[in-house]
């Protein structure tokens, strides 16, 4: 056994990277262990960044309470951690009167919730506050304190925050197998978990095995898999595909709020969102699958989403599209399961993290932890629990004559890589410097990569720091981890 | 740099040309193959070539301050600029000015390829700047998709380099490259083209695995192994920048709103080349960025 | 035996039919619209020849990549030879445009020669 944890978390998600950073309050010794290459790239990469108010859940639901208190702590934390999260509020439109009633109940039930300002609005307040709405719409709910944050920007700041507090975070690191001890009467001080992991190189068969007193299982698609090495078999995940597509950042003010039109029993439907970053997206659709690793994005799937976009803004056209992608959400049935496993004393669940896992993951990250506490975990908190982070500099949010403060301290500011989204070569070096090891990795932090060229003028360059940065040859740069290098050969041997 | 030496011709002394490169020439720099220069230099060159005749006239012209590394970040409609380059962010204005930033490739995002998006899709160009700039190789099962020029001379440049190409697929009729290159590029080394194929999608985890083609006119299917798509699909004028400036825009082509060669909706700003619009020979933007170096002249003239 | 060959001396781009005899040469051209036809077909049925245009690797010098190309047209069947000749060599030295980087290149009578200028790295 390389080391023994007290609590070891499983999944590198928006969800197991609140619940480490939550953690690391406390004088524990925590481990994070994720299998892919960077942390967020299974569900949360893919997530449309939206944090909901409350609105469209069931009043009785675990994820409508988490939903309505993680909206009010995200707000908090991404102020501690220098995250940008706009509050641009949303609506749910309708086309007719008839509708009215469902809205209605949609607004009575989120405010049984506690989601506070919610109001209908007519089409008067439609007209001036969101201009390029279809004239048709006959009335909306609107609700303000729905905001946006980047998904996996998000993620990044809360892990980094948690290693700043002491968790240990380990990269492709696969767990295979749990093997939990013989012995029930425990010595405090024992571990009760003995985690296998495989690590690394896929090819090269090099396993680790890490010691746990709590393991808590936040594995997303893989949730139930985990969950059947301590022998609990009583829920299966399945994936729910949505497909995505993003617009140019020209058209960022396509609309002034996140739209949903009247949601469905399985889905909130095709919405037109606001991002981060500027660019609108529009999406998703809803499908069950089987297959776990299927990320496909299909010609049907566009045809809907334009569909379902056009009908609420009309003026969305097939040409503003510059990327798309498809994710999974990890369905166990209609709510969260969160819950310690008595049948397997010390190991809690956090599965079935779908919508609106983004929004609830500080309020998952809470109730984890009096899960832990109503389960023998005695944590005493940190004399010093550093919850600042500084701000991530990005050349696109910052002023020009700030920029030029910059380039004094670092020239490099002004060397610009991404050419569609503004990326100086310095927040590629910083990207690095944060954890990024891909390409998709320094995308997803950056932003270069990500505009209207798709990588085509920035791509060798970006390989270029990141090979000299991680002294590693060009050839084993990756878009997402190994088997995705983006070269195969290099004439020049001597770094091939 | 065509421009940039037909305005100081007709007097013009106060030129400053920025380059977001650190070295002259662009996209010529990475086309190494021949076929540049008939008309203008009546001689078969490559692109380099064809480049470094021009750099030699820049540099020997005292006239012009070049600025490379230099990347214009925001522009008004007054003609003011802003741009960055290592340490320094310059805000400059201008009495005339002309734009030659060129043009994109088109992306697999545009054209809705659907299927995984994995490591190996790659628009054609950033394929030919890792094979002829940095000396690497992006694959060595290669699926084209588009048989323009740049398509074909990518066939060939990897056939050359050891890759196999497997296919050049093309959605119209007939090529849109020249016959010359559908010959040596892909007849010589028995590369097969598909016309009235699409691309239906693409498959793969971390790196691209197949393709499955379809015959667009019978809807026939058939899968193709490869490690690598490349996307060459067509060019996007590149006009973000005076769009900034609330030049007017037209939406299907990225190009100005103009009546004349050179000309956009604000006076005084010249948008040439590729640019104003995706040619097809770079003797004829050179062309017609002589004369908007000549015009740009006259407005400035004109000023005083 | 008869062969279809493409004609790429215009942009009509004629469909030729070219007829060989046992040893290869050209006994009959159809299909041409102009005098060029028959011309290219023979050269290029019994001796095409190809311009080639590579990349050297450098060392010590601000590119990495020279680019280079056959001053004359070298014999089709040469090209794969030749690009395994490209790729062996390495360039120490400054080189400024047309400067030979190989002269006789593979004894074809031809010179291996520089289409960019690349000099010594400035640190």
């Amino acid at each position: 056994m390389r080391a023994a944890y007290d609590i070891i978390i499983i999944g590198g998600g928006v969800t197991g990277a609140a619940i480490a950073r939550e953690l690391s309050r406390y004088k524990l010794k925590i481990a994070l262990l994720e299998k892919e290459a960077e942390l967020a790239f299974g569900v949360s990469k893919s997530n449309s960044g939206i944090i909901h108010p409350g609105t469209q859940n069931p009043p009785n639901s675990l994820k409508g309470r988490l939903c309505v208190q993680g909206n009010k702590l995200t707000k908090q934390i991404a102020k501690e951690l220098g995250v940008d999260f706009k509050e641009v509020g949303e609506l749910i439109v309708i086309f007719n009167q008839a509708d009215l009633t469902r809205l209605l109940e949609i607004k009575k039930e989120a405010e049984e919730l506690g989601v506070g300002g919610l109001r209908i609005v007519d089409r008067l307040w439609l007209r001036k506050h969101e201009p390029n709405l279809n004239p048709e719409v006959y009335a909306a709910l609107y609700a303000p304190t729905a905001g946006i944050i980047s998904p996996y920007r998000w993620v990044y700041d809360l892990a980094e925050n948690a290693a700043r507090n002491g968790v240990e975070i380990f990269l492709e690191h696969k767990v295979i197998d749990i093997r939990q001890s013989g012995s029930l009467r425990l010595n405090a001080a024992a571990s009760r978990f003995e985690v296998l992991c495989s690590q690394g190189n896929r090819e090269v068969n090099s396993q680790v095995s890490l010691g746990a007193k709590y393991i808590i299982n936040a594995a997303g698609l893989y949730a139930d898999e985990i969950s059947g090495m301590v022998g609990i078999n009583d829920f299966t995940i399945k994936p729910r595909k949505g497909e995505e597509f993003i617009l140019d950042k020209k058209r960022e003010y396509l609309s002034n709020h996140i739209i949903f039109p009247l949601p469905s029993p399985i889905s909130k439907g095709i919405l037109v969102i606001k991002t981060s970053d500027g660019n609108p997206m529009i999406g998703p659709t809803a499908q069950e699958i089987e297959d776990k690793e299927d990320l496909s994005t299909s010609d049907e799937g566009l045809k809907k989403v334009l569909e379902g976009a056009k009908r609420m803004i009309p003026s969305i056209d097939e040409n503003d599209i510059i990327s798309y992608f498809a994710g999974l959400r990890p369905t166990a049935g209609k709510d969260f399961i969160i819950r310690h496993e008595d049948k397997a004393p010390g190991f809690i669940n956090v599965a079935g993290i779908q919508s609106p896992g983004l929004t609830s993951a500080p309020a998952i990250a809470l109730m984890v932890t009096n899960l832990l506490k109503n389960n023998g975990l005695k944590p005493r908190k940190k004399w010093f629990f550093q919850k600042y982070r500084q701000r991530t500099i990005h050349l696109f949010d910052i002023p020009f004559n700030k920029t030029k403060e910059l380039m004094k301290e670092d020239p490099s500011y002004g060397e610009i890589v991404c050419r569609c989204e503004m990326v100086s070569a310095k927040e590629v070096r910083d990207a690095i410097k944060r954890g990024a090891r891909t390409l998709d990795g320094i995308k997803f932090r950056t932003r270069a990569q990500a505009g209207r060229c798709h990588g085509g003028f920035c791509t060798t360059r970006i390989m270029k720091i990141m090979a000299e940065e991680l002294n590693i040859p060009l050839t084993e740069i990756t878009k997402r981890g190994e088997g995705s290098e983006i070269v195969k050969e290099n004439r020049d041997s001597r770094t091939a | 740099m065509a421009a940039a030496v037909a305005a100081q011709k007709a007097g013009v002394k106060d030129i400053l040309l920025l380059e977001r490169d650190q070295y002259l020439g662009g996209i010529l720099n990475q086309c190494i193959h021949t076929g540049f220069g008939l008309h203008h230099f009546k001689k078969d060159l490559t692109g380099p070539e064809y480049a470094d005749r021009f750099i030699k006239q820049i540099e020997a012209i005292r006239d012009i301050e070049v600025s490379l590394k230099s990347f214009v970040v925001r522009l008004t409609k007054d003609k003011i600029l802003t741009y960055l380059k290592p340490g320094k962010l310059e805000e400059i204005k201008a009495k005339a000015l002309i734009m030659a930033t060129g043009c994109r490739e088109r992306t697999r995002e545009m054209t809705h390829i659907s299927g995984t998006r994995p490591a190996g899709i790659y628009p054609a160009g950033l394929a030919q700047k890792m094979i002829n700039i940095e000396g690497l190789l992006p694959g060595k099962e290669v699926v084209i998709i588009g048989s323009g020029d740049i398509g074909l001379i990518m066939a060939r440049r990897f056939t050359l380099e050891g890759a196999k190409v497997k296919a050049v697929i093309e959605i119209q009729e007939k090529t849109r490259g020249l016959i010359r290159n559908v010959v040596q590029c892909l007849e010589d080394f028995s590369i097969p083209l598909y016309f009235r194929h699409r691309i239906a999608k693409i498959y793969g985890k971390d790196r691209v695995e197949k393709v499955l083609v379809e015959n667009t006119v019978n809807g026939e299917t058939f899968e193709l192994p490869c490690d690598t798509v490349l996307i060459s699909v067509g060019l996007i004028p590149e006009n973000e920048l005076i769009e900034m400036a609330c030049v007017e825009i037209d939406k299907k082509t990225n190009a100005p709103v103009s009546k004349e060669v050179n000309k956009c909706s604000i006076e005084g700003i010249f948008v040439c080349g590729n640019s104003y619009k995706v040619y097809d020979l770079v003797d004829n933007v050179t062309r017609d960025s002589v004369k908007a170096g000549q015009m740009a002249a006259e407005y400035l003239k004109g000023l005083k | 035996m008869i062969k279809k060959i493409t004609c790429i001396e215009c942009p009509v781009g004629c469909q030729l039919e070219v007829e060989t005899d046992q040893s290869g040469h050209v006994i009959k051209v159809t299909g041409n619209k102009c005098e060029k036809g028959p011309v290219y077909a023979k050269q290029e049925t019994e001796n095409p020849m190809r311009i080639l245009t590579s990349i050297v690797l450098t060392e010590g010098l601000d590119l990495k990549m020279v680019p280079v190309k056959t001053n004359k047209p070298i014999p089709k069947a040469k090209l794969m030879e030749a690009m395994a000749a490209v790729k062996k060599l390495k360039l120490t030295k400054q080189v400024k445009v047309d400067e030979t980087i190989a002269s006789d290149f593979l004894g074809l009578g031809v010179d291996l020669i520089a289409t960019r200028p690349a000099s010594f790295n400035s640190h």
